[in-house]
């Protein structure tokens, strides 16, 4: 009884806030598109399903997005490993400080990080007119609204996400086993190929995961600072839902792509159950 | 006997505390040798620091020689075994121990032959392809040891070996680690702080204190003549008793014993080693005393007599079995010693 009155909030969160909006928007994948309000009338239709494969447009909405997603996981990792390193082999007082600045940053609005980018990147921006003051440009740089800008913007904001199971596998790290390879021959760079990284590796799909997610369906970024042709699932999920108002459509995409993100986590578990 | 290390006065201070204070140590080929102290007493800084993982402020190691304070321990032909063993979780025994030969550029048909007759070594043969947390603590100790020793160190450095072992299981594992001593001809170099292992294991010891070498030498002499109060009290059991020199030998005012025999005029203290002690029916003059038996231990092969003596102090006295029943608690004894067993102690 005492058990159950302890689970019972995490019983009631699940069942509120993600097993009932899946099976609503499972409900409203397979109805019927109409005109009324609300713009379906529930069935069992596999109409909205069959138009996401008889048009690529939204494979490659999909697609595109779990490229962008992987390449800001990978950037994110790629940066996180060595400031995770950083942080945990700091001593403890600065160890506090250096966490704080990685935290910082995000008591500030997403919307004005993203907004500071923009003032940073776009052609009036303080790179543009720091490079055309020098003189090494004549004209503007075409910084802004581009995929690599969007990536920018994404990998800054999902970089602590990366950083800190990192941080927390690196600090359990036993130091003795780096000190081991050192006495066996290795050099830094193979104590961290050999043995950092494999004995973290969990923690590395981990963080890859805790970003590669959310950035999968990541719609505000890319709209504001991404290339205006880059039709990712986000924006695509968005234009159906209240441009063409074609919900079913639009819940069949969205459907897809929790499935898709299921995989992943799936091979993480299993990675996780081996090690 | 070759000399294959030497420390020349290395220094190492953490902040405001000493570690290691101008020490002085030469290790010879092929030898076992033991760096016995407490916490603190600098060993383990020392172990660092010839392993490669700390660098001395100041003075010099010298391997054959060279100076090596500056090398990388990844540089160092010098093995170490760790105490907590650090085998790599994520790699089966065979890949730990091969892992120093492919760092070498070993090929993988000679390191496979190396491992296995490393593993055959600590009597692992079979056990190659188990994880180490499949282990049992005294094999994944013994897989330690094969990763060091496939790497055919001249100097193979250990971190408390037998220190996470169950008392059973020492032993055993003491004469083996020797038993490989021999076998490598490698000079072995032991950080512990239990006396009697140290004792039992190498053929040199330096006791440590306050990042000095307190007193060097066979576990033998050691035991039988510590130089200070410190080396006595820390090798246990001996008694330690504090006074002067006097014109007959030595007045300790805390026994209310006069103690005589080789007393330099400069002696703090001396010790006398319980099991030198005799119970007997009645003596007189130095080298005797007159107490009481507080308390009485039986410990199988003597009994351990705690004697209050008239001073106040409390003298350890072995009573060995073959010397008959040994007194109850709270007889009055008489007890001597030979002149020859009062070590004096300068410092």
């Amino acid at each position: 009884m005492g058990r159950l009155a302890v689970l019972a909030p995490v019983w009631v969160w699940l069942l509120v806030f993600v097993a009932a909006p899946a099976g609503i928007l499972l409900a409203i994948a397979l109805a019927e598109a109409d005109s009324g309000l609300p713009p379906f009338r529930l069935a069992w239709s596999l109409a909205g399903f069959a138009t996401l494969t008889q048009d690529a447009y939204y494979l490659d909405a999909l697609l595109a997005a779990l490229r962008i997603a992987a390449m800001t996981a990978g950037g994110c990792l790629l940066l996180a490993y060595p400031m995770a390193m950083g942080i945990a082999r700091a001593v403890p007082g600065r160890r506090v400080l250096l966490l704080a600045a990685l935290m910082l940053p995000f008591w500030t609005g997403f919307l004005l990080r993203v907004g500071a980018w923009i003032g940073l990147l776009r052609d009036e921006g303080w790179i543009n007119g720091l490079l055309m003051g020098l003189g090494i440009t004549d004209e503007p740089l075409p910084l802004l609204y581009t995929e690599g800008a969007m990536l920018i913007g994404m990998i800054h904001a999902y970089l602590p996400f990366a950083v800190l199971p990192l941080f927390a596998a690196l600090l359990r790290l036993d130091p003795t086993l780096g000190e081991a390879a050192a006495d066996l021959g290795a050099r830094p760079a193979t104590i961290f190929f050999t043995v950092t990284l494999p004995v973290t590796l969990p923690a590395a799909a981990a963080a890859f995961l805790l970003v590669f997610i959310p950035a999968a369906g990541e719609f505000v970024i890319p709209e504001l600072m991404g290339p205006p042709e880059a039709q990712l699932v986000g924006r695509v999920l968005w234009q159906e839902f209240f441009q063409n108002r074609d919900w079913p459509v639009a819940a069949a995409l969205a459907v897809t792509l929790l499935v898709l993100l299921l995989i992943p986590i799936r091979l993480f578990q299993r990675l996780e159950a081996r090690g | 006997m070759k000399t294959l290390l030497r420390a020349e006065a290395i220094t190492k201070r953490f902040g405001p505390t000493l570690a290691l204070d101008a020490l002085d140590l030469a290790i010879a080929e092929g030898e076992f040798f033991a760096l016995l102290g407490g916490s603190g007493s600098g060993k383990s800084t020392l172990l660092r620091i010839i392993a490669g993982f700390e660098t001395p402020d100041s003075g010099r190691l010298l391997l054959d020689g060279t100076e090596i304070a500056a090398t990388p321990p990844w540089a160092r032909p010098i093995n170490m075994m760790f105490q907590s063993y650090a085998l790599f979780p994520h790699l089966s025994v065979a890949d730990n121990v091969a892992y120093g030969l492919r760092r070498a550029g070993v090929k993988r048909a000679e390191a496979a032959t190396r491992v296995a007759a490393a593993l055959a070594m600590v009597h692992l043969d079979g056990f190659g392809t188990r994880r180490p947390h499949q282990l049992s603590g005294g094999q994944r100790q013994r897989v330690a040891l094969a990763r060091s020793l496939v790497m055919r160190p001249r100097l193979l450095l250990l971190d408390e070996p037998l220190g996470a072992l169950d008392a059973g299981l020492r032993e055993r594992t003491g004469f083996e680690l020797r038993a490989l001593q021999r076998e490598t001809g490698a000079a072995f170099v032991m950080v512990t702080h239990d006396q009697e292992e140290a004792l039992a294991l190498a053929d040199r010891v330096a006791v440590l204190e306050g990042g000095r070498i307190a007193q060097l030498g066979p576990p033998r002499a050691i035991y039988e003549r510590p130089a200070t109060r410190f080396v006595a009290r820390f090798l246990g059991a001996a008694n330690v008793l504090e006074g002067r020199a006097a014109a007959e030998g030595f007045d300790s005012a805390e026994a209310g014993v006069t103690f005589a025999g080789a007393i330099a005029p400069d002696t703090v203290a001396v010790a006398l080693r319980p099991e030198r002690i005799r119970v007997v029916p009645s003596a007189e003059g130095p080298n005797t005393a007159h107490g009481v038996v507080e308390d009485a231990a039986f410990r199988g092969d003597d009994t351990l007599l705690l004697v209050r003596l008239p001073g106040g102090a409390v003298l350890r006295v072995a009573h060995a079995e073959e010397d008959g029943a040994p007194p109850a608690r709270g007889d009055a004894v008489t007890l001597t010693w030979d002149a020859d067993d009062v070590v004096a102690l300068a410092s």
